[in-house]
């Protein structure tokens, strides 16, 4: 599905499809671009970008944004995705990015927005916790005040690719008096202070993708905090917002349907009565993304109006991960008995993988993919959010 | 809505929605509907009067042009009222296939009398056997003379008790199931040997049997080249889904916003229904299936106005993820106001009672999901 562009526009989309086609590193091209490349890796297509100017085009251009109009940024968004890039880091560059031009000190935007442009600070989230999860306001790491300091004790968990991080940013209780979201801070720590330990956590698909991390007496300038003392909780909010609208991943589930389709026509013979429940299951999944598509592309007509869609943009989340999920879903089946292998990880060559290779990563995509439902606020939180500021109930 | 509507189609839009608001509402409709017709003439005039059976036509008949978002307009506000005129069946259908399959001739004359509100049209392509196969014709059409001598029979015709002139497909040429020896004849309602027996459908409206007992039809009475009939009628369905789709969102609106207020008023347990979370999150639901619903309306009748490739498989697309989701809004629109739902006095029963029947016209959602599923 095509916006209806302007000139100028199909000129920017061309211009950006081969860019992409030029550019985007083979070395990054693997099974499982999220589990498989080493940190080095996953950082060549930024630094490409980066040098190009466009490794932030959510950004204002005072602070290294591109300038865009709403309509590029999506055709940019649409282009790289249909093109299976893997896309920058969100922590760094769509999450706590923002945050610190928008509620950072001078000093901070200073310091750190260069870091996130470049790729040289890798970012990673401390919210969720063993007793927080859907539930991020009852966070219990504390951050108690020493002179200069904060010192910080707590376990944050879940904590996606910790292990490569330079950085975290962190919500912590800094009064602990306070009821719920009132006593928050937003405080941002050097992954390399004494105290900070990361343990990886295996997940169900075998990867090493989140983390616990341990901060035990952990000293944090004050410098480090954002904004004001317990506002932490109005950053936070801020951030949750930008991280939902961009994860409706439409180019990502329309390369994995198109994917779905060919197995299925390797795999199920067409006389068999599963080939036509494939068929019906696929063109239910296929309209889902079309009219989710139809939608992203009604809000970007309405925001091009200067219409904000407000909390509605949770759907995109909600959808957008249903909709993956049920590819992932889908696809496992179509390969038949190979479904019963899983890859090892880390991939290695010398690791025997039986089957198809477009079956190698079926098993632990349809794994993974049930976390998408889970983060970023489960999608039952997203539901309370329309629930409440949509329906107004 | 959405997309940016010029300044003809936001007064179109504008002047419907007003007409509605003055003079169609749900207890005038009831009334309107317990007739023995069945269906208002004055309201047929007050439509032709305001020009609204010309808006899907060209400029030249009176109308905006781009008639997939013309009937889109129009068929979401009936959508929204439950019109039971037969808009669709006059302009949407047989407007349609005049417009795009008449001669000159026939353009210039049967055109200006649908505008003009003078003359009622039903399109008689469905058989006893047919089910949604636009191919399926057994109905046939033998030359003899200057004439053409019909036999066969049509059924479950949408609109036919009420209709002076009728479009009939009947086969030509070819087997029974045959796409080509199609053909598409204007026969008149009164014609001899023609008998029609009128019913009452499920969201309050009348359809017919109509059977052909040597009905003589003259050969200037062809619309469209023969043998040609199924594929006029597969781009007159396109079109008509595009409307029905349109006129289902309009129903879906009013349910969705019906159950919410509904639910945040009626107490049970000494708390709003509105609090409970499991009947939060399947309003959200309904939300959400009605946002996707307008938007791949929109997306469908743009495609269809712009001509645009692939445009019968969306149809086809959009017909079957819009009647899913308008069922499971309605089904969940008549639990949510439970014993109410029910109830006939309740509007909400008559909006689920014309989904139900857009679901049938011109084909269901698992008829339109295998189409979808097999076009590429």
């Amino acid at each position: 599905m095509e916006l209806s562009l302007s000139k100028e526009d199909a000129a920017f989309r061309d211009e950006v499809r081969a860019f992409i086609a030029e550019n985007y590193p083979r070395e990054m091209r693997v099974p499982n671009a999220e589990t498989d490349l080493t940190k080095d890796q996953s950082l060549l297509w930024h630094r490409i970008l980066h040098k190009k100017g466009w490794i932030a085009p959510l950004w204002p251009k005072q602070y290294g944004g591109t300038g865009w109009s709403i309509t590029q940024r999506f055709i940019w968004e649409q282009e790289a995705s249909r093109a299976g890039t893997l896309p920058p880091l969100a922590f760094s560059v769509t999450m706590v990015g923002p945050v610190i031009y928008t509620y950072g000190n001078e000093v901070q935007k200073k310091r750190f927005l260069p870091g996130i442009l470049s790729g040289d600070d890798w970012w990673c989230q401390g919210y969720s916790e063993p007793g927080s999860g859907s539930d991020l306001a009852s966070v219990r790491t504390k951050a108690v005040r020493d002179g200069d300091n904060y010192i910080v004790n707590g376990h944050k968990t879940w904590t996606t690719l910790a292990q490569h991080a330079d950085w975290i940013f962190c919500l912590v209780r800094t009064d602990p008096a306070a009821k719920a979201q009132a006593g928050i801070s937003f405080l941002l720590i050097d992954m390399k202070t004494p105290g900070v330990t990361v343990r990886p956590i295996i997940t169900i698909d075998g990867s090493h993708e989140v983390n616990d991390v341990f901060l035990e007496e952990v000293r944090v300038p004050v410098g480090n905090l954002i904004g004001e003392e317990n506002k932490g909780w109005t950053y936070a909010k801020f951030l949750l917002g930008n991280e939902r609208t961009s994860m409706a991943s439409i180019g990502r589930s329309t390369r994995y349907l198109h994917r779905l389709k060919e197995i299925v026509k390797a795999e199920v013979a067409d006389d068999d009565p599963a080939f036509v429940e494939f068929l019906k299951d696929i063109a239910r999944v296929e309209l889902d993304a079309l009219a989710l598509e139809a939608t992203e592309l009604r809000m970007v007509a309405q925001m091009s109006r200067g219409i904000d869609p407000g909390p509605a943009a949770s759907l995109f989340k909600i959808r957008g991960t249903e909709i993956f999920q049920r590819i992932t879903d889908l696809t496992h089946r179509a390969i038949g008995n190979y479904g019963l292998a899983l890859r090892e990880h880390p991939a290695g060559a010398n690791i025997f993988m039986p089957g198809p290779d477009y079956g190698y990563t079926a098993s632990e995509n349809y794994l993974n993919s049930r976390k998408l439902s889970i983060y970023g606020g489960s999608n039952e939180i997203q539901r309370n959010i329309i629930a409440k500021a949509v329906l107004g109930l | 809505m959405d997309i940016q509507l010029t300044e003809e189609q936001e007064l179109l839009r504008n002047s419907v929605q007003r007409l509605l608001r003055d003079r169609y509402d749900f207890e005038s409709r009831r009334k309107v509907v317990a007739t023995e017709d069945g269906w208002s003439r004055k309201h047929w005039d007050a439509f032709a009067e305001m020009g609204l059976l010309a808006a899907p036509f060209p400029e030249e008949f009176g109308g905006l042009g781009d008639a997939p978002l013309a009937n889109m307009i129009v068929m979401l506000e009936f959508g929204r009222s439950l019109v039971v005129e037969p808009f669709f069946e006059t302009v949407v259908l047989a407007g349609g296939l005049i417009n795009e399959a008449g001669s000159r001739a026939q353009r210039e004359e049967l055109l200006p009398e649908i505008a003009e509100g003078k003359v009622i049209w039903a399109l008689a392509w469905t058989e006893q056997k047919s089910r949604y196969d636009l191919n399926n014709v057994t109905t046939s059409a033998r030359r003899s003379g200057d004439e053409y001598v019909l036999k066969g029979a049509k059924s479950a015709v949408t609109a036919a008790p009420w209709a002076d002139k009728l479009i009939v497909s009947a086969r030509t040429a070819g087997g029974h199931r045959d796409r080509d020896g199609v053909s598409l004849f204007i026969v008149d309602r009164k014609s001899a040997n023609l008998n029609l027996r009128g019913f009452k459908t499920i969201d309050g409206r009348r359809a017919a049997e109509i059977g052909f007992d040597d009905v003589r039809v003259p050969a200037s009475q062809m619309l469209g080249d023969e043998g040609n009939g199924a594929a006029m009628l597969e781009t007159c369905r396109d079109r008509a889904i595009g409307a029905l789709c349109a006129e289902a969102v309009g129903a879906m609106t009013e349910l969705n916003s019906a159950t919410l207020g509904y639910t945040k008023t009626r107490k049970q347990f000494g708390v709003a229904l509105g609090t409970f979370q499991v009947l939060q999150h399947r309003m959200v639901d309904m939300f959400i299936a009605l946002e996707e619903a307008v938007s791949l309306t929109q997306h469908l009748n743009l495609t269809l106005a712009a001509k645009g490739a692939n445009s019968s498989k969306l149809a086809s697309g959009a017909k079957s993820k819009i009647g899913d989701a308008a069922r499971c809004v309605g089904e969940q629109a008549i639990q949510l106001h439970g014993g109410m739902g029910m109830s006939d006095e309740l509007n909400v029963g008559h909006y689920f009672k014309r989904i139900a029947a857009i679901n049938i016209q011109f084909g269901d959602p698992a008829f339109h999901l295998m189409r979808f599923a097999r076009l590429n």
